[in-house]
């Protein structure tokens, strides 16, 4: 680094310890210049290393001296990405009982692939054949009614793109000790589609709600035949009767081929194979609702019926397992999200939450969907803490750690959404840390990863 | 012919039609494709139990019975007397909810009896869900709250007595939905 270049990024310096002006990328001419130059000498790489390229000279490749494969009737990524993987986390008793993690560190953008968005089963994906499927509306309704998949496939649709949370998601943050996993490895149970099928009130309206219909209990016809309770205010909202994600059909272990989509809130409600909706006065206290999906806090009582997923964010890059080659630019980008609506902004501290800086938000902002930050950030080669903090447009912000415990102790499993600290250490590498005075008040030590049935 | 007073009404019952259609444009909007279903077709699968009882079928089991049960299709995941292992620990809990470690069962955490009788039946065990009778349902219930000195060793398990069943941490639980403004 010459003293040119360090002089410009002074002048950009926004708070401490090189967070730049998060409108730096998009300014023109010479300063334009100098970063991009030095952006493309420093790269971020992956703690295991990088393969050699190969020995032939760049302008010299194979591939463009014989034909190329044909046409693929159904695309796969690039075999050169096949570390790009959802991280399975079991019940080896139980195979189908479970999780499997969204690599959010591997990725870009707001928008999860289907492939790689996160699973949560509780005995196994079924098989469904969507003509055997059908859907039931019954209970607290003028007429009870069946659907067929058919059925719903000629009813008027919306599309909605937000996140799915499980209400579990980074809950290992309750431990004692941080994880050492990779980020989307301990914060992947959440994921970001364009969900599009039929808004459930259409058929609420159909079925005739009855006056005393204040709870909507769904059922899923799987192997555990999921069950739980959900606010009728919500039902009438914003859920929807989830077909297509992404533009195609839900895939089996997103809950093909119906799945109930509901914007904002615990996973969990989002009910995957979904098959009867029974209208209530009461809610029925399933089994997830009361043993499971409830947060005991300190005073020995337990938060039930808590829905909504409040403001998160998670610094995707650089983060744990990474490693900076060497000091220079570099691009500081996450993800936040909040059930509450939109996220008004995301600020990024480099110097441990001592100073922040507000980072770009990628456009358009939506509405409980993934909103996807950036800020450049000047690394001196020194160590420092990197983190980031989100404020949705209630005003709500995301607590730090210490505050979240303080609160509601660490025996909640569920809700965890606390500021994540990255390290980097002088040789760059980049790991997961709690602020240095959580680490000393507690020495007891819970692991929460194993409690996943 | 049509009097002065009659023409004049024409526009009003006109805009009232538009009222009315308005009104139910919606249900109008939508294809309308559902099927009625009759109560009998809904009874088989309408597996839902609710705290007062609604929706526990006929029948009876006992503590006898459950153990028996527990012990060829539990055990291997739920271990010895409840105590945990590959699934949940249901019974035994040493620690109060509001130590270092809560131990969190049927006996320590769950408010309702109704649910077990109900996760049960729809979902266990976990190699063979709903493979269940009835009977076997209320016996291996009576068994888990036996084990949680809960439930008489001689007695009887009916729906009626399942209700009855007020749990230790019924109190337990506050309801965020309805105390607390995050959902406004």
């Amino acid at each position: 680094m010459d003293r040119r270049n360090d002089r410009y990024f002074k002048k950009d310096q926004i708070a401490e310890n090189g967070l730049l002006d998060r409108r730096l990328f998009l300014k023109k001419g010479l300063q334009f210049g100098v970063i991009t130059s030095l952006a493309s000498t420093v790269s971020i790489s992956s703690a295991k290393g990088e393969q050699n390229s190969s020995k032939n000279k760049l302008s010299d490749l194979a591939w463009m001296h014989r034909p190329g494969e044909s046409f693929s009737t159904y695309g796969l990524p690039s075999k050169f990405e096949d570390n790009v993987l959802r991280y399975p986390s079991k019940n080896e008793a139980a195979q189908g009982n479970g999780v499997s993690w969204t690599p959010l560190h591997l990725m870009e953008g707001a928008i999860t692939p289907n492939g790689l968005h996160f699973e949560r089963h509780h005995n196994g994906v079924p098989q469904i054949n969507p003509k055997k499927h059908r859907l039931l509306i019954h209970g607290l309704v003028k007429k009870d009614l069946i659907f067929t998949i058919d059925n719903l496939l000629r009813y008027p649709m919306q599309s909605k793109t937000c996140f799915i949370e499980c209400g579990g998601n980074s809950n290992s943050g309750w431990n004692s000790q941080p994880s050492m996993a990779e980020a989307g490895y301990f914060n992947g149970m959440v994921s970001c589609s364009e969900w599009t099928g039929v808004p459930l009130s259409a058929l609420l309206e159909e079925v005739g709600l009855g006056k005393k219909a204040k709870w909507l209990i769904a059922e899923g016809a799987d192997a555990f035949a999921m069950q739980i309770s959900i606010p009728i205010e919500k039902a009438l909202d914003d859920v929807i009767l989830g077909l297509y994600q992404n533009g195609e059909r839900i895939r089996p272990e997103n809950g093909y081929p119906v799945r109930l989509i509901v914007p904002g809130w615990e996973g969990v409600l989002n009910v995957k194979w979904v098959h009867r909706l029974k209208l209530s006065d009461r809610p029925v206290m399933a089994r997830n609702e009361t043993s499971r999906y409830t947060e005991l806090q300190p005073t020995g009582k337990a938060r039930m019926f808590t829905f909504v997923m409040e403001a998160k964010s998670l610094i995707t890059s650089p983060s744990a397992h990474m490693v900076l080659k060497q000091s220079g630019l570099y691009q500081i980008t996450g993800l936040a999200w909040t059930g509450k609506g939109k996220i008004r902004k995301v600020e990024v501290s480099a110097d441990g939450g001592h100073s922040w800086a507000e980072a770009e938000l990628q456009k358009p902002v939506l509405d409980r969907a993934f909103t996807r930050f950036r800020i450049p950030w000047h690394w001196n080669g020194k160590p420092a803490i990197l983190k980031s903090r989100a404020t949705d447009e209630t005003g709500y912000v995301q607590p730090e750690r210490q505050k979240l415990v303080r609160e509601r102790g660490r025996q909640g499993f569920f809700h965890y959404n606390a500021i994540i600290n990255w390290h980097v250490d002088s040789d760059g590498f980049v790991s997961h840390v709690y602020d240095k005075d959580e680490t000393k008040k507690t020495n007891s030590d819970i692991s929460i990863d194993s409690d996943w049935n | 012919m049509i009097k002065m007073k009659q023409k004049k009404l024409i526009p009003i019952l006109v805009l009232i039609a538009i009222g009315i259609n308005f009104l139910f444009a919606d249900t109008k909007n939508t294809p309308h494709l559902g099927k009625e279903i009759t109560p009998e077709e809904i009874a088989s699968w309408d597996t839902s139990i609710f705290p007062d009882g609604e929706g526990l079928p006929e029948g009876e089991g006992n503590v006898h019975e459950g153990e028996k049960i527990f012990q060829s299709r539990c055990i291997a995941c739920h271990g010895e007397n409840g105590l945990g292992f590959t699934a949940d620990q249901l019974a035994g809990a040493k620690t109060s909810l509001t130590s270092q470690y809560p131990e969190k069962t049927i006996g320590s955490y769950w408010p309702y009896a109704t649910t077990l009788f109900d996760f049960i039946r729809r979902s266990m065990p976990m190699d063979a869900p709903g493979s269940l009778t009835n009977n076997e349902t209320y016996s291996l219930t009576a068994y888990l709250l036996y084990l949680n000195n809960i439930f008489d060793e001689n007695d009887k398990m009916t729906a009626k007595k399942l209700v009855e069943i007020k749990m230790p941490n019924h109190n337990g639980f506050i309801n965020v939905y309805e105390t607390e403004t995050i959902h406004k």
